[in-house]
């Protein structure tokens, strides 16, 4: 301030400050891709990975892990969904596939997309999915009913304390903004 | 800058248009300081439909919906219609004779970052009058209640809220470069006043967090015009996520609000103590470890979302953590009064008032950080009893305080001691009566922001909305008290208070409109 006239300095310190401005504007917007890394990475939320599991299931045969199947439909979701199996036994790393229904009762086609959630948490990232209908959209015609069907294996390295764990799924009705390629097609 | 050459001797402009066109600090900071007291009364309006539903169990008044229109305005209004306009009139008024300064740094961007807001908050109030009614998904905007469920009002409150969050960052750019360039020569960082550095420092917050906020309302706009899916678990989105961007900015946010009133309490305790401020180091240190803390505890407000242990233990530390510095400071205004030769003039009723209701909110903080107990306490009365006691008898008393105080060196006049001290002792009762029983009735379980309740909970909301009705009415005290000041009144001396420490009480009561042309003598610079 000393050394030079207050009217730079203050542009000065105007421009800086405008940066930092901007800067947490994009910090904002980078928290979403942090948490969505943070919680792949971790497991938290009981988000599971939506990518296919590049694992190589390696078979562990004395374990036995419980994993249930739960369904709900988000609100304004009208279709029939539900699983074809409450439970099955698993050891770790013994491939399994297990199937939804799923039956649009209404008389018009509508498109579903169901998001998976783990219970316990940490048990999300053991869970690997080999093949996943939440991984696609559903298109269902009207009255049309379809078996969805998921292959998964549980990882060898889940922790000793988790014997049981749940699979659940919102469904949820996404044919007003169905998304076809990049293009987004309101209603 | 050049501005100065010309207009040493000359008064405001005459007429309307001088308010529109007003450069000048002191203009600037009453416009901030009425525009908040309108707010203030706005939003304390609200509050009334509130507490008139909550009267009696069972719904009398209004609809389920237009309640929680009115909780949500309340909030909207009182956190950034109320309380940030006022601590900005505040610095408008006081850091630049504080600092020895002629104006802020950039006078017609403060002339800028004050009009935007009777925009904002006109855009925000018009949607009561819309068929879709105001927003009514609370202050704290959840997604997706905001978004998927919000109704069509909702893009007036994003775009008020942008428009908000620009006038804050604008009138913080001011305030820094103001800080940091103004200062008369002798006015070293460590000399500042402590309001100056609590605003200093108040300012750096707003600056980093107001952007995230621009952030959320922009990506809750995208979502709802634009269909992405930032926050709608469909797309692949999670709601979760508008939780952990809202409350980065949201706690620091708290603090905001706040620190400038330590400045305050730290300004008027030593005047009428008439004694120096015990630990003016520590006070900064302090501050500016708050304000630290302050970024990396916004999840204990999330602690029912389903974080990992590891999670809830850190927030749940990092929490408890700020009680240190704050400890620091109400320690500081204690041993400041401590055998001080205290008087009690409504400045100082307030400021005392203060410490003691500021600190209980603090402790149910504490209580709250408690990730367990939080369990229990999340979304409940005691929430609602802890904020409202740091932000009513904590931020708002220091406004009421700092306007007692700093009023006669604005109007030339003293206020009326006794409609003074009578505004004090009612809102004091009233403040209590109205949030005190709210501890109890949270704990016992009541939810908040629900217009109907059990019958349990009769009672203390019985009590609880007569101590509202009877601190809303007080405030037209100060309207009554502020407008007698402005009119007429005792002269005052430029010192005012006997015991008045600072650069502001060098100046003739009132103060001249162009104020420290030439810089005050560095000798008239005390050390704190």
């Amino acid at each position: 301030m000393r050394n030079e006239s207050p009217a730079t300095s203050t542009t000065r310190i105007v421009k800086r400050l405008l940066l930092v401005v901007v800067g947490m504007f994009g910090f904002g917007f980078a928290m979403v891709p942090l948490y969505d890394v943070i919680c792949d990475i971790t497991g938290l939320n009981g988000k599971t990975s939506s990518r296919y599991a590049q694992a190589e299931p390696v078979p562990v045969e004395d374990r036995k892990i419980t994993v249930q199947f739960m369904a709900q439909n988000s609100e304004g979701m009208s279709w029939y969904f539900e699983p074809n199996d409450a439970q099955v036994t698993v050891s770790p790393g013994e491939v399994k596939v297990v199937s939804y229904k799923a039956r649009n009762s209404n008389g018009f086609a509508m498109v579903g997309q169901a998001i998976p959630s783990v219970a316990p948490n940490e048990a999300a990232q053991y869970l690997m999915k080999l093949e996943c209908f939440c991984f696609q959209e559903q298109p269902l015609a009207a009255g049309e009913e379809v078996d969805m069907t998921i292959r998964f294996f549980v990882d060898e390295n889940i922790p000793e304390k988790i014997t049981k764990l749940t699979l659940s799924y919102s469904l949820f009705d996404i044919t007003d903004y169905e998304i076809s390629g990049d293009e987004i097609t309101a209603r | 800058m050049s501005a100065l050459h010309d207009d040493h001797h000359h008064g405001p402009a005459k007429g309307l248009t001088r308010w529109f066109y007003t450069t000048n600090h002191k203009d600037i900071g009453s416009l901030y300081l009425w525009f908040s007291f309108a707010m203030f009364l706005l939003g304390g309006t609200f509050a009334m439909v509130i507490r008139a539903e909550l009267f009696q169990p069972g719904l009398q008044l209004v609809e389920p919906n237009f309640f929680n229109q009115m909780t949500t305005m309340h909030g909207l209004v009182m956190v950034f219609g109320a309380i940030m306009p006022a601590f900005v009139g505040l610095a408008n008024w006081l850091i630049p004779m504080m600092i020895g300064a002629p104006d802020m740094a950039l006078p017609r961007m403060n002339n800028w970052s004050f009009w935007i807001l009777p925009f904002a908050f006109a855009m925000l109030t018009a949607t009561l009058f819309m068929d879709a009614g105001a927003p009514n998904f609370g202050w704290t905007f959840y997604a997706p209640l905001s978004t998927t469920y919000a109704p069509d009002t909702v893009t007036f409150f994003i775009f008020a809220v942008h428009l908000m969050g620009a006038s804050s960052i604008m009138g913080s750019i001011n305030i820094i470069a103001t800080v940091l360039n103004m200062r008369a020569p002798g006015m070293t960082l460590m000399k500042m006043p402590l309001f100056v550095w609590t605003w200093l420092i108040t300012a750096y917050l707003l600056i980093a967090v107001m952007p995230v906020l621009a952030g959320v309302v922009t990506m809750m706009l995208f979502d709802i015009h634009f269909g992405t899916s930032f926050f709608n678990a469909a797309g692949g989105g999670d709601p979760v996520l508008f939780q952990h961007v809202f409350w980065f900015f949201g706690h620091p946010e708290v603090y905001i609000m706040i620190l400038p009133a330590f400045g305050v309490v730290s300004a008027i305790i030593p005047t009428f103590a008439r004694k120096r401020l015990f630990g003016y180091d520590s006070m900064v240190y302090a501050t500016a470890s708050i304000a630290f803390l302050s970024f990396i505890v916004w999840a204990h407000h999330m602690f029912t979302v389903g974080m990992p242990i590891a999670g809830e233990l850190f927030f749940m530390y990092a929490t408890m953590l700020i009680a240190v510095p704050t400890g620091v400071k109400v320690f500081n205004w204690v041993a400041t009064m401590f055998r001080g030769s205290m008087t009690f003039e409504t400045p100082m009723l307030f400021a005392i008032a203060f410490v003691v209701l500021f600190t209980m909110g603090g402790f149910t903080g504490l209580m709250l950080a408690i990730t367990p107990a939080d369990f229990q306490y999340h979304d409940t009365y005691f929430v609602v009893a802890h904020f409202h006691y740091v932000l009513v008898p904590g931020a708002v008393f220091s406004i009421m305080a700092a306007t007692y105080y700093w009023l006669p060196k604005w109007t030339g006049h003293m206020y009326d001691e006794r409609l003074g001290k009578l505004h004090f002792w009612l809102s004091f009762i009233g403040v209590n009566v109205l949030f005190f029983p709210q501890h109890f009735l949270g704990l016992a379980g009541m939810p908040r922001r629900i217009p109907d309740y059990a019958l349990q909970f009769a009672d203390f909301n019985w009590i609880s909305s007569i101590g509202g009705f009877l601190f809303g009415a007080s405030q037209l005290i100060l309207l009554v008290v502020v407008i007698k000041c402005v009119k007429g009144g005792k002269k005052a001396t430029a010192q005012v208070w006997e015991g008045a420490q600072g650069l502001e009480w060098t100046l003739d009561s009132p103060a001249p409109y162009h104020t420290f042309t030439t810089p005050p003598d560095p000798k008239l610079i005390h050390a704190q």
